[in-house]
């Protein structure tokens, strides 16, 4: 018992110390360039302590449970030697965990604002509401296809960079005939898809999946299941404002 | 009142979780069909990155995020850019906005360093890589192209620049130096760009954007509030590549000493 407390308090000092960069930050500008004292110093040192306990039990969980599913399951899936049912898991894990993503569903509503005050759907709700689930569905869409041709890219080794490479050109290209209104929200789409659960399931299913095939390397192969899901939003999102 | 926003948080939480947890032991269950190994160890540790996340949040939420957009309102406000009154002149020089270049650097390494999500990646990396990419290398990486990237971004709308300049060029200079870069490093590196941007970075950031969009004359919020993410997910894909050039660097010369 003595032991894992000892071991809590060592990872909850390592939190602590992962923060001190935002404290320092916030200290300084509100005393130096603000001049003024800290508000609320009792909110902000129980704040403090809750986001320290926070962090620490995520890692901890990181590392018993979510990792090991992600990988066990990739190892699981390789060994069952099913594209047809490893090609579902991916797009379920990817529509799945980007359709309730509370950062997209914000982007979403203030996409649906630009888009009917550019006159470019009716001011309407409905006609909002309704562009805002067609768009939410395009990025989960996208991101589920994202993460099957990661993992496609995994199983027959093809190399990354011309894959993203490629992309990007797209994205370029379709900058230059989407809508002014659309390109911005095209690029933050990309950053807002990948939230704090998916991105460690993610990458413990890419790094199991080239471990547990012949031939594959985890560090060169393993890695990349992000990047394409960052990637095929801005096209998909860009191609939406065309089509629409 | 506490206790109800810890709940609250905790439910929401749950309700992100619940869609995964069925997908993931739906495939287990139903196609693997295979018990889990210490099924029991996956559960608690579920349920530790549920509390976790619960407790982060509300921690910031009470903490940090009230006062990191008080700031940024109040950066971007005029009477702290310009004098007492006010009043904004006709034409804004981008340079008047020093502080918001410097508060944007700051907070966007200081939030990245905290980030979960990049703390998840970066163990795995230290674990493939059996030590060769360390995590504090990584992390704090990732966290200096955040930090170039966001105030680059704020740069950006001060001036009114259009966006896809910058984007494009970042593009090419992506491009160019994946070739040049040390193989095993590129995919983690496009990796990187997405990681940076989730619970911590993206509220703060997002405030900056906006207050800085609806202050500057002729900046549409609509239009020139987006963006910032997009910088922000772009220039670590650049930093992580030349940290792993310039370490790549080191170790040979330090070869080259040991040679000699």
């Amino acid at each position: 018992m003595n032991h894992a407390f000892r071991a809590l308090l060592k990872s909850m000092f390592g939190s602590l110390r992962d923060l001190t960069p935002i404290i320092l930050v916030v200290i300084f500008f509100q005393l130096v360039v603000f001049g003024q004292p800290m508000p609320n110093l009792s909110d902000l040192l129980l704040g403090l302590f809750f986001v320290t306990l926070g962090l620490t039990f995520f890692i901890y969980g990181l590392e018993m449970g979510l990792f090991p599913i992600g990988e066990s399951m990739a190892h699981a899936f390789a060994r069952k030697g099913s594209v047809f049912w490893l090609v579902a898991f991916a797009f379920s894990l990817g529509f799945g965990t980007t359709i309730a993503e509370p950062a997209l569903i914000a982007v979403a509503a203030e996409a649906a604002r630009v888009a009917a005050n550019g006159g470019v759907i009716e001011q309407s709700q409905s006609a909002q509401l309704s562009y805002a689930t067609g768009l939410r569905y395009t990025v989960a869409l996208s991101v589920g296809i994202a993460i099957v041709l990661g993992v496609v890219r995994i199983i027959k080794g093809w190399p990354i960079h011309l894959m993203i490479i490629a992309g990007y050109l797209l994205v370029v290209i379709m900058t230059v005939f989407a809508p002014e209104e659309i390109v911005g929200i095209a690029y933050d789409s990309g950053g807002v898809t990948t939230s704090t659960i998916t991105v460690p399931l993610v990458t413990a299913l890419g790094v199991g999946l080239a471990s547990s095939i012949k031939g594959r390397n985890p560090m060169v192969d393993g890695f990349g299941l992000i990047a394409f899901a960052s990637l095929l939003p801005m096209i998909f999102v860009m191609a939406y404002g065309m089509v629409i | 009142m506490m206790l109800m926003n810890l709940l609250d948080t905790f439910l929401s939480t749950l309700k992100d979780v619940l869609p995964i947890a069925v997908i993931l032991f739906g495939f287990q269950f139903l196609v693997i069909r295979r018990p889990v190994r210490n099924l029991k160890n996956v559960l608690v540790g579920f349920i530790y990155v549920i509390i976790g996340l619960t407790f982060f949040l509300v921690g910031l939420e009470k903490a940090l995020f009230p006062l990191g957009r008080l700031m940024a309102d109040q950066l971007t406000s005029p009477d702290f850019l310009f004098d007492e009154s006010g009043v904004l002149p006709d034409v804004v020089n981008w340079a008047d906005y020093y502080w918001v270049y410097i508060f944007a650097f700051a907070i966007g390494f200081s939030t990245t360093i905290a980030e979960p999500s990049l703390m998840a990646v970066a163990i795995k990396a230290r674990e493939v890589s059996g030590g060769a990419i360390g995590v504090w290398g990584l992390r704090i990486a990732v966290a200096l192209g955040v930090a170039v990237g966001i105030s680059l971004g704020t740069y950006r709308i001060v001036t009114g620049l259009p966006m896809h300049y910058f984007i494009i060029s970042g593009y090419i200079f992506v491009v160019i130096q994946t070739f040049y870069a040390p193989k095993m490093i590129v995919p983690l590196a496009y990796d990187s760009g997405g990681v940076t941007t989730s619970t911590v970075t993206v509220p703060l950031v997002a405030a900056l954007g906006l207050g800085l969009a609806e202050t500057v004359p002729g900046r549409n919020p609509l239009i020139d509030g987006f963006g910032l993410i997009a910088f922000a997910s772009l220039f670590p894909v650049m930093s992580v590549m030349v940290y792993a050039q310039l370490s790549e660097l080191m170790s040979k010369r330090n070869k080259k000493n040991i040679d000699k």
